[in-house]
């Protein structure tokens, strides 16, 4: 019986705490969304926030992407070829890339670089009392610190992801045309043929919502560290891997809205 | 003027401020003095509204802490100026943009014009020159002078001092002693400091309260308090191992 309790008691306890930190979560997010609005703008640290995720981004979005669209053009060729469907790789490449692989590999890969890199500064801050600072010289440290990296996120995403989707294009045609002998022509014209303006455009709204995320996740979990570097740490961690799960999560229900 | 009234505040099981009052008259230097744990920081942050009470009021110059919203409490900040134990300087900007933060963000200063501003208090702090440095370039005493510019740029009617000779050498302790007495006296702030450093604090005081299981023990000028009947008091200025304060 006293086992029944305690466990009853150690659940209860891990369900008000995580819906505690899924209320202060949101609250954040609510915070760094509406502050988007208010004055001052604070354009400086904008882009330098932009800079930061987006442009600091491109080379690993271009690795994951070449060998993304390649493996996929190889993978489509050797298995669409057990039913003579291999002229189909150039439209699956293109599909694959823009309803899913690019929105949701550029924002698993941001998650782990960027993400990871706005927890641990935010964190350092925390810990070192900047945070605290912030206020006592009458900044919103939401405003700040979070509402930046939010927009930053948010507008970013998409445009790493026109360019993830663009070179893993580009790979699986390198691959197609130059390894599987696939026509040219042919493969390009596959490529468009069956592609359409929704499948981009879904995309891009994905890897949006993907921005958001990983910014207001990786803020908040450096905003709540403590205890020194192994504080830090521990919020860069739960920072990536909080962000990489609500990631696929998300992807799910926005998926099935734009196709609903 | 900064009071706290019956000011209750605990964190999960751990009773901090247990019913504390403090009266600190406008243009008066109290210092509080206490034990490592006590809850002195606790205080500091009441006053300048980073933590709020459980129970009790927290009222400065006359305005009650609990009826201001985030944003008017985020504007009531601009009359303090506090130093953090660790000083806290942003570690992504210079020290002139550490300096001259505040007025970046409330004035409608230049650039040349904060400068001079930030000059003129890096002198008043015993600092030249270190303007562009970063930070990390600076040694803990230089970082809490530099701290100490910060707190005073915006001429704050209010300085708060957590800890300011914790972590110094002796002589860069009376260095930071001497600057925050004179700082009292040449812009007739009302200021609290929180210390366990007892000559820091006979320096800078005009009165003196000990904070001792969550509740001011006592408040006296720093004479009273040196010749205080109180064994708790004795113990801890004395620094004495025995006596009735427990270490556990």
């Amino acid at each position: 019986m006293m086992e029944i309790m305690q466990f009853l008691d150690r659940f209860g306890k891990w369900i008000l705490h995580l819906l505690t930190e899924i209320g202060a979560m949101g609250l954040l997010f609510f915070h760094a969304f509406i502050y988007i609005f208010r004055p001052p703008y604070r354009l400086r640290n904008l882009f330098k926030q932009m800079e930061s995720i987006g442009v600091g981004s491109i080379p690993v979005v271009l690795i994951t992407a070449t060998f993304t669209g390649m493996v996929l053009a190889l993978q489509g060729y050797t298995g669409f070829k057990r039913f003579s469907a291999e002229g189909l790789v150039g439209t699956v490449v293109a599909l694959s890339m823009t309803r899913e692989l690019g929105p949701v590999l550029t924002g698993l890969i941001v998650a782990g670089r960027a993400g990871a890199a706005m927890a641990a500064e935010l964190g350092t801050m925390k810990v070192t009392e900047q945070i605290d600072a912030l206020a006592t010289l009458a900044v919103n440290p939401i405003q700040y610190l979070v509402t930046p990296r939010f927009i930053a996120g948010i507008v970013m995403l998409p445009l790493l992801t026109v360019f993830s989707d663009f070179i893993g294009i580009a790979g699986g045609y390198f691959i197609s045309v130059n390894m599987l002998g696939a026509n040219a022509g042919v493969y390009l014209r596959r490529t468009t043929q069956y592609l359409q303006m929704e499948d981009i455009y879904g995309g891009l709204l994905k890897a949006a919502v993907f921005g958001g995320i990983i910014a207001g996740v990786s803020c908040y979990k450096g905003f709540q560290a403590e205890g020194g570097a192994e504080g830090v740490g521990r919020a860069t961690t739960g920072a990536v891997v909080v962000s990489e799960m609500l990631i696929l999560i998300s992807n799910y229900f926005v998926t099935a809205f734009l196709r609903g | 003027m900064i009071e706290l009234r019956n000011v209750y505040k605990r964190f999960n099981d751990h009773h901090v401020l247990r019913g504390v009052n403090i009266k600190i008259e406008s243009g008066e230097g109290m210092v509080v003095i206490g034990g490592s744990g006590t809850g002195k920081s606790v205080i500091l942050r009441h006053i300048i509204g980073l933590t709020k009470p459980d129970s009790g009021e927290v009222i400065i110059d006359g305005q009650n802490l609990a009826d201001l919203s985030e944003e008017e409490l985020s504007d009531f900040r601009k009359r303090f100026g506090m130093l953090f134990q660790g000083a806290a300087l942003f570690d992504s900007l210079s020290v002139w943009e550490n300096i001259g933060f505040g007025l970046k963000e409330h004035s409608r200063l230049q650039k040349d014009e904060i400068m001079e501003i930030v000059t003129e208090k890096l002198a008043m702090v015993g600092l030249r020159g270190i303007e562009h440095k970063m930070p990390a370039d600076l040694s803990g005493g230089m970082k809490k002078r530099v701290g100490l510019a910060r707190a005073i740029a915006m001429n704050p009617k209010i300085i708060l001092y957590d800890e300011p000779t914790t972590g110094l050498d002796p002589i860069m302790s009376d260095v930071i002693n001497n600057l925050i007495s004179q700082m009292n006296k040449t812009l007739s702030v009302t200021s609290l400091t929180i210390t366990h450093d007892m000559k820091s604090a006979y320096k800078i005081a005009n009165t003196i309260a000990m904070l001792y299981q969550g509740e001011i023990l006592e408040v006296g000028t720093p004479d009273q308090i040196q010749n205080s009947k109180n064994p708790v008091i004795q113990q801890f200025i004395n620094g004495s191992s025995e006596g009735p304060i427990r270490v556990d």
